[in-house]
């Protein structure tokens, strides 16, 4: 009897719980009719829209920064290999000077 | 090369690139691609120089490799460093326009690879003057030759194979208020080549100079 009783109203709430539940997914549902393909849209919201400004700055800034910074590699190994060539060209001369002095 | 020749054309090249941006914001916008086309002024124009770049690499190695020029071989390394640099600008400055114009920033097309391609030709031909040892001139000459031979196929490409990139045909054809700046741009980047490749030459010239002495003093 208990039984019965206890079994009856379980399956009340769940019925209850499928009709709440019911409720809860048909309201999030669309109300509108589902698409069947792609739809143009006149105009792309601007959240959407990439800016073309940075771009345009960014390529612009990189194009200058690697010539600067290109020539300014360029000056430090001359000026590198220019202070070698002196330091070699010191020693080149002492070498010779020195016999001629003993 | 010349010591004065370095001034004179980088002193040219700022004024051609002080006046360019001025030149490029008077530039109509073009209908479909807006503001972000106005990337193409200073892309076209890297890519330009750098194909002269391989140019004076390719006819220098050819001279290096069957009449055994120094002063060619010191020619094409500095042509090859520039080709590289020049190659990174068209590079980089390609994906900015192409992120906007084709909402990607690459595309494994004919044309982009092509370029991704011969750009590795030249920085292998960096790589083997720099650790390839006793040879590696002539094989780097060799090198050389093989990038000139590209740079044709690479101009043409978009015109032989379906690709997203727009076509070159389009460039002779511009309107004179999109001609102007290009051109512009273009002279900037032919004398801001021809002006790095002066002061090159001139660390190559430098550096054989030493290699020289440190010969004549080992042997004595």
């Amino acid at each position: 009897m208990w039984e019965k009783r206890r079994l009856s109203v379980v399956g009340l709430g769940l019925v209850v719980l499928l009709l709440i539940s019911g409720d809860i997914l048909g309201a999030a549902q669309p109300t509108e009719a589902a698409q069947d393909g792609f739809v143009p849209m006149g105009e792309i919201p601007p959240e959407d829209q990439l800016p073309a400004a940075p771009l345009l700055v960014a390529a612009y800034a990189i194009v200058w920064a690697l010539a600067i910074g290109y020539l300014w590699t360029i000056w430090r190994r001359l000026a590198e290999v220019e202070k070698e060539l002196a330091d070699v060209a010191r020693r080149v001369e002492e070498r010779e000077s020195v016999p001629e002095n003993g | 090369m010349h010591r004065r020749l370095f001034p004179v054309l980088s002193g040219l090249s700022l004024c051609f690139f002080l006046v360019a941006p001025v030149l490029i914001v008077g530039a109509p916008y073009e209908s479909t691609m807006g503001l972000v086309q106005k990337i193409f002024y200073f892309h076209f124009p890297a890519w330009m120089a750098m194909f002269l770049a391989i140019f004076i690499l390719g006819i220098s190695s050819g001279v290096y490799l069957f009449r055994r020029k120094p002063s060619a071989d010191r020619l094409a390394v500095a042509a090859a460093e520039l080709a590289v640099v020049f190659g990174l600008m068209g590079l980089i400055t390609g994906p900015l326009w192409g992120i906007k114009a084709w909402g990607v920033w690459w595309q494994w097309d004919a044309r982009l690879t092509m370029a991704v391609v011969l750009e590795l030709i030249l920085v292998a031909y960096l790589l083997l003057r720099q650790y390839g040892g006793a040879g590696s001139d002539r094989l780097a000459a060799g090198l050389g030759l093989f990038a000139m031979a590209n740079v044709p196929f690479l101009y043409i490409s978009t015109e032989i194979w379906r690709t997203v990139h727009p076509r070159t045909s389009v460039v002779p054809t511009l309107p004179v208020d999109f001609g102007v700046p290009l051109w512009w741009s273009l002279v900037g980047f032919i004398v801001l080549c021809l002006s790095l490749l002066s002061v090159r030459c001139r660390l190559e010239e430098q550096r054989a100079m030493l290699d020289q002495l440190y010969l004549a003093v080992e042997e004595e």
